[in-house]
């Protein structure tokens, strides 16, 4: 069995579940079919409830 | 000695790399002056000016030049350390060099975006921050990152759906577990709910859940027990715990929070007698024994929650009411069930879908205003009916107060045990409501469930399992790497004041009463210089950042 994970979806879940397995030592494969992750997150410029930068 | 930290015993050959960051930095200064002038200061034998420094090409004259230079120290002249330092530094490593020569200048955050339009001025104060961070850069020296060992053992306090569904992710990864239930069964809050709004038992999905448990081999349970006491840090946790076989004693490397809260109990509010007028979690009751009676039935929404003393939305008692509306409706059609309600609180396609077929099989919705609240009175309940503008009156047999879920009392005991914060309701506090949802502040503690704030059974569930996901990402390596950047009290001059004892933030320092000096623990140090900014005999000092450092920093401006 491969142990190599592919992801599909760059946004905030996609990004946070990739980074958690690759901790956990898997290869990961995170694929975003736009030119740059981020998703949604990455469009706001503050952020509910902490109203920070989303990026 | 290693060849990495033989570098520093050599005379530092500083290479420097100024990024333009497109147009960001280059729009706003000169930054082929800034890369000339940095030629010119002392140690500085390369340098070079690109378009972006964090680019791949970028790294890779960063890692060229160490070695066709030779340099042992390495300046970016960039954007913020707190985004691109672990970039840099991590690639001078993979070139070589000690990751701690690595030294980043702000040139666009605190240079070029603040005096945009003063182009001459920008470029001015570019060179004199370049010249600082080569004047700090030439002092540093190399270290090595701290390691510690990891227990692969967690601690689940809580055996409700969140801690069991926890407990049963971790033991499937094969790591060990010991799950604390402070009653005598699993199961939590849900042992009293009748049917779940999915349809489901919910004494049953528990129990099923439960039986997984019970035969796991990698999850230790103690029931009817109790944690007495935590000591030590992420990866090598102390813990006590109290048995109805005596105290037992174990070490963990994570600690999982799944207490839970609890059904608040509505004394005092709408005329609450457990008879009339009953909580939710009592209609839950009579629904499990077939017992209700009623012909006509009124819900109140928000009872006890959000008012001054609990400003909170519980999130899952809109959704109780019209569960509890629809399963009376399907057994006693012709009992008439009637909601007042604020808001109605049912997020998500599920929940909304509830709402609508609420509707449809005549469960009647008002809405009520909080100024104003219902008055319950004698088989009676009277509103407000702001749409019609006139008074209500509604006869009922049955009056049900959807309360809210509250923090357990003993919730704080738990936080002061751990040293985990609670929020001004008293719910545990994860260490970033976006980015960390699970996670406390303090490294190896998690939490999940309604201890964190109320939750629907999914809800714990999924957040138990990615406690899980948090905990293996710890716990699957083989030993624990931190930064080096911690502090270091030097015995000889400390005279153990303990001023900087209680400046610590992290609970890392602690006083040795026989040497009578404080100490640091450097896995506990997050490295924040409180210490060594409080010191009054200058003997907490913090890596990276010692005095002499600082000042030759400060001697070049
Ligand atoms: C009336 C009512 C109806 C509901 N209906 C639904 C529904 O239809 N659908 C749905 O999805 N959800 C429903 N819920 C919500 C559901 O009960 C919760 O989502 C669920 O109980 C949360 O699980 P938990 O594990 O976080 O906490 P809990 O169930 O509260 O479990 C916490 C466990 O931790 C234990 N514990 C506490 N302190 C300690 C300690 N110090 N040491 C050791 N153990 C400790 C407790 O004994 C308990 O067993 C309802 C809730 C109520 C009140
Ligand atoms: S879920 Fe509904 S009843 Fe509960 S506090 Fe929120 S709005 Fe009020
Ligand atoms: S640097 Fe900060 S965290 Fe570390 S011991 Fe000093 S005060 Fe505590
Ligand atoms: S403040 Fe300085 S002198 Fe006082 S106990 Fe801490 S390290 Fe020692």
């Amino acid at each position: 069995m491969t142990k190599d994970i592919l992801v599909l979806g760059g946004g905030i879940a996609g990004i946070q579940s990739s980074l958690d397995l690759a901790e956990m030592g898997f290869k990961v494969y995170l694929v975003e079919s736009l030119p740059s992750i981020g998703g949604k997150m990455a469009q706001l410029d503050k952020t509910f409830p902490t109203n920070d930068c989303a990026i | 000695m290693s060849k990495e930290t033989l570098a520093f015993y050599e005379e530092p050959r500083i290479g420097v790399f100024v990024c333009d960051c497109g147009s960001n930095i280059a729009g706003h200064l000169d930054c082929s002056q800034v890369a000339e002038y940095a030629e010119t200061l002392p140690h500085v034998v390369y340098v070079k000016e690109n378009l972006y420094t964090c680019s791949e090409s970028g790294i890779v004259e960063i890692q060229k030049g160490i070695k066709d230079h030779n340099l042992n120290r390495v300046v970016v002249a960039s954007c913020s350390p707190r985004t691109h330092h672990p970039l840099f530094s991590s690639s001078c490593a993979e070139a070589g060099l000690n990751p701690y020569l690595f030294e980043m200048v702000n040139i666009r955050d605190q240079c070029s975006w603040v005096h945009m339009g003063k182009r001459d001025n920008a470029t001015h104060k570019a060179k004199e921050l370049v010249r600082m961070g080569v004047a700090k850069s030439a002092g540093l020296e190399p270290q090595e990152e701290i390691e510690s060992s990891l227990i692969r053992k967690i601690l689940v306090i809580g055996g409700g759906v969140a801690g069991m569904s926890a407990a049963q992710a971790l033991a499937g990864m094969n790591l060990e577990v010991i799950l604390v239930e402070k009653s005598s069964q699993y199961g939590g809050l849900l042992r009293q709910v009748n049917t779940l709004d999915t349809g489901e038992d919910a004494l049953e999905s528990v129990q099923a859940l439960a039986g997984e448990i019970s035969t796991q081999e990698h999850i230790k349970g103690y029931l009817s027990s109790e944690v007495r006491d935590v000591s030590g840090y992420i990866g090598n946790y102390d813990v006590r715990i109290n048995t109805p076989d005596g105290e037992v004693a174990d070490k963990v490397g994570c600690i999982v929070v799944a207490t839970g809260a609890v059904s608040l109990i509505p004394e005092g509010l709408f005329e609450y007698d457990g008879k009339q007028v009953v909580s939710m979690m009592e209609l839950e009751q009579q629904l499990k024994h077939n017992d209700l009676s009623a012909k006509r039935v009124v819900f109140i929404q928000c009872a006890g929650a959000r008012n001054e003393q609990r400003e909170y939305c519980s999130r899952i008692c809109c959704m109780m009411a019209v569960k509890n509306a629809m399963l009376i409706k399907e057994k006693y059609p012709l009992t008439d069930v009637q909601v007042l309600y604020r808001d109605m609180q049912m997020y998500g396609t599920h929940k909304e879908q509830m709402l609508w077929n609420a509707r449809g099989m005549g469960v009647r919705f008002h809405v009520y205003d909080p100024a104003d609240p219902p008055r319950v009175a004698g088989g009676n309940v009277s509103f407000y009916q702001s749409v019609t503008n006139e008074e209500v009156s509604l006869e009922t047999d049955l009056t049900v107060l959807s309360t809210p879920l509250v923090p357990r009392s003993d919730a704080g005991t738990i936080a002061n045990m751990l040293r985990v914060p609670t929020d001004q309701n008293g719910f545990f506090l994860e260490a970033h409501a976006k980015l960390r949802p699970l996670d406390f502040a303090a490294d190896g503690i998690f939490v999940c469930g309604s201890g964190r704030y109320p939750a629907t059974s999914v809800e714990a569930k999924t957040q138990g399992i990615g406690v899980a996901s948090r905990v293996a990402a710890i716990l699957f390596k083989d030993k624990l790497v931190k930064s080096a950047i911690v502090a270091k009290i030097h015995p000889e001059s400390c005279v153990g004041c303990m001023a900087c004892l209680s400046m610590c933030p992290y609970e890392a320092i602690s006083y040795n009463p026989e040497l009578r000096v404080c100490e640091i623990n450097e896995i506990l140090c997050k490295g924040c210089g409180n210490c060594a900014a409080t010191c009054p005999s200058h003997s907490a000092e913090l890596k990276g950042y010692k005095a002499e450092q600082l000042l030759a920093q400060i001697g070049a401006l």
